[in-house]
């Protein structure tokens, strides 16, 4: 019984981490770029979303949709001001960039909502959790949530990447952007699309992240960003079943690590771990292997 | 072309500039700086602020120099180099505590530490270097960021003391460490604990200009030029028969020892140390010093970590705003350069400075 | 290619303006006691005539520790403003922000100390405060943290074992509880009210506030002979989800959970303990406090919290109305103070006394001042009734006497646990 409730926690845990994996493994893909500020586009939907359901009052629905739509334009806004205008730069040079919107952010936050801890209404409603075998092993109401929408996301993801016309042209900019831009695809649309696409997962993440763990600082998207970029990378990064992946397992590690290691100890068993299969599997669990043409 | 090959042609004030510009200038400028502050202290004329930040000023620089080995002469991102500094900084404060009575005198003590760090942060080079050699580019990263959490973790669960009995290791608690009387030197998530304060700007100065001078030297020598070769073109490196992952390792763990003896100077200007005071964030800011200064480029390295590093301080004016404006400013120094309206101005403003227009009419006359 | 040379360029007349600023902000120099420069003064407040005392105020304003910071420089500026109001010597307060930084805190230290400093109530935080309490000591600048409760700040305190980790630093007091006497008051007060049989320990192990006072209550309750069944941790990096130590209380079988964090981690805890189902009694520390002004915060989840807490804002006192009054005003929102807030009017007032009973004035050294107000505060006969404590009284060692009160959570409400 330990096992499955340490499995359902970490499962529930890791979904969390899946779904913000997979807005970084989107945008790493296809744009080529670490977008550090992923973690605090989520944060800003998380308060978004608070500000609808606590200031207004308004029904979860509208405050998920107003956290998607800000997101959304949030992400627009800073890839038009911030990531553009590098398109040519080394990827290094983004990064910084990256860094410096994930403290703008942040500051800004901090200066808009104050430091004190908001605590979050749950959008899931107020159905309970689901109790199994007699009350012994539980389900939160939140946890099945956030893996059937995981689970949706992921199959829309890839679907969309295949059949549609815009997600053809991702992939294509994606494998090589000068061929793209010679096959008349807008590179640079494509490239916008698809911040705003991953900014707008970034926006349910947050929302969903913040109905399981309801406590809200300007500073709660960072590390959650750090652990969903390593289980991106984990999975195999740019491969979107991997950040799923990724996500779970680094979910269950961490929770089996605490349960059956110790509590001290479980960070540095999560990325001791992460390290091993890296060192296996370099290009991570899903990931191409990719060999260098001369 | 005719100006080259003829050296005697070559006018001794164009000599003298080309000399500045390259590595000779790097060491003056640090030189300059140095004596410049000395006569601000001397004639009192520096504020505390400025004086209490001489020290990490020239930890930050030491760091940005060897994390440019990394990412800019070898090519690679790393995400984890404070956890190097880390273990330097703890090494070189548990050394402190225990040389106490030995050694008294403090410079001596001082070197004994930094040296210690760097010792510590080469070996904890080679332990992580020799598993993420196998691996390049974000996957690198991640692995490297890893690392940093791991070493993290563990310095916040040890426990390290000494009393007439010797030296104590614990990874639970004080009371188990089973001493009696003695002093507690690492204290779990307190960090270390107790260190009497020996840093000085002199020594800073010295870690900056030997820090400098290995890396240069190493840039310049046959294993740098190596080193240069695989990152430009790793498998044409390797049809020339170069060892890629023995360049690859050197470079790093010569990073790790840098950033080790930068760690200790820092534990021994602070009286207390904490392990997540070199997490990733302090990583990344690393990071952004050398990204800021141009990757590869040493003299960037030193002024970007200097300015930035104090750049914080001189805001504090702007109280709520001053985090806000730091990060604007970082966002616009990366960005505007790229904008092609922006850039075209400064190309008029670079083309109408002095120095640039008598060089190319000094050119145009010697053709 | 070209664009490299830009920015470099760009760079290099940025680093010009910059450090033209910075040699400007260097030439307005300080020798020690007098001249103050205008641009390094962050958030002044209070009386700027330059006849009145300067106290200099440093904790988080920016970054994850921010709440604490803000509340120490709202409830210090509400004492200066009160105390100026009621006439007599003026105070100045300058509170600068050090990030939850120790090297920031060093930084705001000596940016005080340029402006003239002559009184330091801070740091807030723990960690800063060791290395500040360190530079204080070598300037001989008087130094009362409200919160920062660690031994090591004050220093000179040995383990069971006898050994030492810090010196005593006889410039620096504290008017919070020390970690040590946290611990073993929780489990005294446990084992007095058998509050508990078998009892869960969840603690921050990055966290030396939090590692101190499980490992002091650990001690404790062995010489006591309490039952410790389930000793877990978390850091601050994974601060969310704790369903895993949960669940090792619970198959345990514990009926008493000792939580010895902020309330800001207690919040998700409560909650996660519901959904899952499992309903022990829950104890805290002083950092449970602020629970209940959690913004959208569910308080029946917290029904039948127990902690202690040197501060309750919705007691009826007229002291205690008056304050929370005030500081709604001053931090201009409708949220109640914190114990850091009112442990920060508590020492500014309790500088403002020692002040008078020194005979200090403005002109005197920060130096003077230190070891006048020493002498002052660890008089026999000093002694100060404030927010967070009756009779309040100092010894050599730095440390506060004064009565926890335990207090249990009902209805949304404190209330007495006597």
């Amino acid at each position: 019984m330990d096992f499955l409730t340490n499995l359902i926690n970490g499962i529930s845990l890791g979904s969390i981490y899946a779904i913000i994996a997979l807005g970084y493994t989107m945008v790493y893909g296809i744009a080529k770029m670490l977008n550090f500020a992923h973690g605090d586009v989520i944060m800003v939907g998380g308060y978004i979303c608070f500000m609808t359901l606590n200031a207004l009052g308004l029904n979860p629905l509208i405050g998920i949709l107003a956290a998607v739509v800000g997101c959304t334009l949030l992400g627009i806004c800073i890839e038009r001001i911030a990531y553009k205008p590098l398109r040519q730069s080394p990827s290094l040079t983004v990064l910084i960039t990256a860094i410096g919107v994930s403290y703008l952010l942040q500051n800004l936050a901090l200066l808009i909502w104050g430091a004190n801890p908001k605590v979050f209404p749950s959008v899931v409603g107020g159905s309970g959790p689901i109790m199994l075998f007699d009350g012994q092993l539980v389900i939160s109401m939140e946890t099945i949530v956030t893996i059937v929408v995981c689970a949706v996301i992921m199959v829309a993801l890839v679907l969309f990447t295949s059949k549609t016309k815009m997600g053809k042209a991702m992939r294509a900019c994606s494998e090589d952007p000068g061929a793209a831009r010679l096959m008349g695809i807008n590179v640079d649309t494509t490239i916008s699309t698809t911040f705003a696409i991953g900014s707008g997962l970034a926006a349910i993440a947050g929302v969903l992240m913040m109905s399981a763990y309801p406590s809200l600082v300007p500073t709660t998207g960072s590390m959650p960003g750090i652990k969903a970029f390593t289980a991106a990378v984990f999975g195999g990064i740019g491969s979107i079943p991997g950040a799923v992946l990724g996500g779970v397992l680094l979910g269950i590690i961490e929770v089996f690590a605490k349960a059956y290691i110790g509590t001290q100890f479980a960070d540095a068993i999560v990325f001791a771990v992460l390290i091993v299969v890296l060192l296996i599997k370099p290009s991570g669990l899903l990931g191409k292997y990719v060999p260098e043409k001369v | 072309m005719a100006k080259e090959t003829t050296a005697a042609a070559v006018p001794t004030k164009d000599r003298l500039l080309k000399a500045l510009t390259g590595n000779l200038g790097t060491y003056l400028i640090v030189v300059a700086f140095f004596v410049i502050i000395e006569a601000m202290i001397a004639g009192k004329s520096i504020t505390s602020a400025f004086q209490g930040q001489l020290v990490p000023i020239c930890v930050y620089v030491s760091a940005a120099l060897s994390l440019n080995l990394v990412v800019g002469v070898s090519g690679e991102l790393s995400l984890g180099h404070a956890g190097f500094m880390s273990v330097g900084a703890f090494s070189g404060a548990i050394l402190s505590s225990v040389l106490m009575d030995a050694v008294p005198d403090p410079a001596l003590r001082l070197l004994l530490c930094i040296i210690t760090g760097g010792i510590f942060g080469a070996i904890f080079g080679a332990i992580v270097g020799v598993p993420v050699m196998r691996l390049s580019g974000d996957y690198l990263a991640i692995v490297t960021l890893a690392f940093g959490e791991i070493i993290k973790n563990l310095l916040n669960n040890l426990y390290v003391g000494h009393d007439a009995a010797g030296l104590h290791f614990s990874m639970t608690d004080t009371t188990s460490l089973g001493m009696t009387n003695g002093t507690v030197v690492v204290n779990g998530p307190q960090g270390a604990v107790g260190i009497t304060k020996i840093s000085t700007f002199v020594a800073g100065t010295l870690l900056v200009l030997f820090t400098l001078f290995v890396v240069l030297n190493l840039m310049k020598s046959r294993s740098g030029r190596a080193i240069m070769a695989v990152r430009d073109n790793k498998i044409a490196a390797e049809a020339v028969g170069i060892n890629v992952t023995k360049y690859r390792l050197m470079a790093f763990v010569v990073a790790a020892a840098l950033a080790g003896m930068a760690g200790a100077l820092y534990a021994m200007n602070f009286s207390s140390v904490v392990p997540s005071r070199f997490d990733y964030n302090t990583s990344i800011l690393i990071l952004v010093y050398v990204v800021l200064g141009g990757i590869g480029s040493m003299r960037g390295s030193v002024i970007a970590a200097a300015i930035l590093t104090v750049l914080p301080e001189t805001l504090r004016f702007m109280a709520d705003y001053r985090m806000l404006i730091y990060a604007v400013v970082l966002i616009a120094v990366m960005v505007l350069p790229n904008i092609p309206a922006v850039a075209s101005l400064m190309e008029k403003v670079k083309e109408a400075m002095p120095w640039n227009k008598r060089t190319t009419a000094e050119e145009g006359g010697a053709q | 290619m070209g664009m490299q040379f830009t920015r470099r360029n760009f760079l290099q007349g940025t680093a010009v303006a910059v450090s033209a600023i910075a040699l400007a902000g260097c030439g307005n120099s300080n020798d020690g006691s007098g001249a103050s420069s205008d641009a390094d003064s962050g958030t002044v407040s209070g009386d700027t005539s330059g006849d009145a005392f300067k106290l200099g105020g440093i904790g988080p304003l920016t970054g994850g520790a921010a709440i604490y910071g803000t509340a120490c420089k709202y409830g210090a500026q509400v004492a200066v403003d009160e105390l100026n109001a009621a006439g007599g010597a003026q105070l100045e307060l300058n509170f600068q922000d050090d990030e939850h930084n120790p090297e920031k805190s060093v930084n705001a230290y000596n940016t005080l100390k340029d402006w003239g400093m002559q009184v330091l109530i801070g740091t807030t935080t723990t960690g800063p405060c060791v290395s500040v309490s360190k530079e204080a000591n070598a300037d001989n600048i008087f130094e009362i943290t409200p919160s920062a409760s660690s031994t090591d700040v004050i220093g000179g305190q040995p383990d069971t074992d006898g050994n030492i980790t810090e010196q005593r630093k006889g410039n620096v007091f504290q008017m919070c509880f020390t970690d040590p006497n946290q611990g073993t008051a929780s489990a005294e007060y446990i084992k007095d009210k058998n509050l508990g049989t078998k009892i869960a320990v969840i603690y921050n192990n990055s966290d030396a506030y939090s590692k101190g006072i499980y490992i002091k209550f650990k001690a404790e309750a062995a010489k006591l002979g309490l039952d410790i069944v389930s000793e877990t941790s978390f850091t601050d990096d994974s601060a969310t989800d704790f369903k895993t130590q949960l669940n090792d209380a619970k198959d345990k079988g514990a009926d008493l959970v000792f939580l010895p964090i902020y309330y800001q981690p207690a919040s998700l805890i409560l909650k996660q303990a519901k959904d899952m189902g499992y309903a022990p009694k829950f104890f805290g520390v002083d950092g449970m406090d602020g629970i209940l002004g959690l913004e959208g915060f569910d308080t029946s989840l917290a029904e039948g919290v127990m902690l202690l807490t040197p501060f309750v804002a919705t007691a009826d006192d007229e002291k205690t109305k008056k304050f929370v009054e005030e500081y709604k005003k001053v931090s201009g929102s409708d949220e109640n103070p914190n114990q850091f807030a009112a442990d920060a009017y508590d020492c500014v007032c309790v500088v403002k006394q020692a002040l008078e009973n020194a005979e200090c004035t403005p002109d005197m050294s920060a130096s003077d001042i230190c070891d006048k107000l020493v002498a002052a505060i660890t008089a026999p006969d000093f002694k100060y009734s404030g927010l967070t404590g009756e009779d309040m009284t100092w010894t050599d060692s730095g440390e506060v006497t004064k009565t926890p009160k335990g207090m249990i959570i009902q209805s949304g409400q404190y209330q007495p646990l006597d």
